[in-house]
């Protein structure tokens, strides 16, 4: 990707924080995502607190009158967005676990196409070595 | 310093936008550039010129669009998420522009920092 982007490419870290609905935050930190995917940059997605709710599976919005946005987050391997991490100390908080959460694939180029896990369950510790790691943070 | 702010939040609400002013003021007189100020989510609410405070307070609208008239500020709306909440070209305040998230993205990999101004 670095070789054929016109400019320069910066490690972009998006930070979901809040639950999926209640606050218009997670879909629009999502509708950044996706027009992110069009730079051409090195692009990840955290999620921890309440936003680990995000990617949750069997979401159902119908009684609150909402659109359901979540299967937008499937899409995202398509994109090559494909660096998800998700905070174990959330999840753990929450009585969750990765089973609780969608199946996020992409299928990898560099390995014949082979389809493979976006998600990553990653402790605190972790996660503060993949945000020194960044150049960009944006927390939503 | 090359600067990208963003602002997440509307006025009065929160001191978001009050601090992110106060910050933008401050890096230019202190000869500092600011690449761009981009509004999301609620923090198209401060591009409307349909904003009126009591005379007593300060008018946070009225600040950036002096602000951008003196340092040629390039202050730039969400277009999303303003038409969401009903800002329009007839009722963008002076010194703002409606443009895409693409503006946003531009911004962190133009600027030196980003920062954001928000909850």
């Amino acid at each position: 990707m670095s070789e054929e982007a016109s400019g320069v490419v910066k490690k972009f870290l998006y930070i979901n924080r809040k639950a999926p609905y209640g606050t218009v935050y997670a879909l629009e930190s999502l509708e950044v995502v996706l027009i992110a995917a069009a730079f051409d940059q090195d692009v990840s997605l955290a999620f921890f607190d309440d936003g680990v709710y995000q990617i949750a599976k069997g979401m159902d919005t119908k009684a609150i009158g909402q659109k359901n946005f979540s299967p937008t987050y499937k899409a995202l391997g398509d994109y090559d967005i494909n660096k998800i991490y998700v905070s174990k100390e959330s999840l753990d908080a929450r009585g969750l676990s990765k089973d609780d959460l969608m199946d996020l694939k992409y299928e990898d180029e560099d390995d014949d196409w082979a389809e493979k896990d976006s998600i990553h369950i990653v402790n605190s510790e972790e996660l503060a070595d993949l945000m020194d790691s960044q150049d960009v943070i944006l927390s939503f | 310093m090359k600067f990208g702010i963003l602002i997440n939040e509307g006025p009065y609400t929160h001191q978001a936008t009050d601090s992110a002013y106060q910050f933008t003021k401050a890096a230019l007189e202190k000869g500092h550039e600011i690449f761009r100020v981009f509004f999301y989510h609620d923090g198209v609410n401060n591009a409307t010129k349909l904003t009126e405070p009591p005379q007593d307070d300060r008018n946070i609208v009225n600040l950036w669009s002096a602000l951008a008239k003196e340092h040629n500020l390039d202050l730039v709306v969400c277009v999303a998420a303003a038409l969401r909440r009903g800002i329009q070209e007839e009722n963008l305040a002076e010194g703002f522009r409606i443009s895409g998230l693409g503006q946003l993205i531009e911004s962190g990999i133009q600027a030196d920092r980003m920062i954001t101004f928000g909850d």
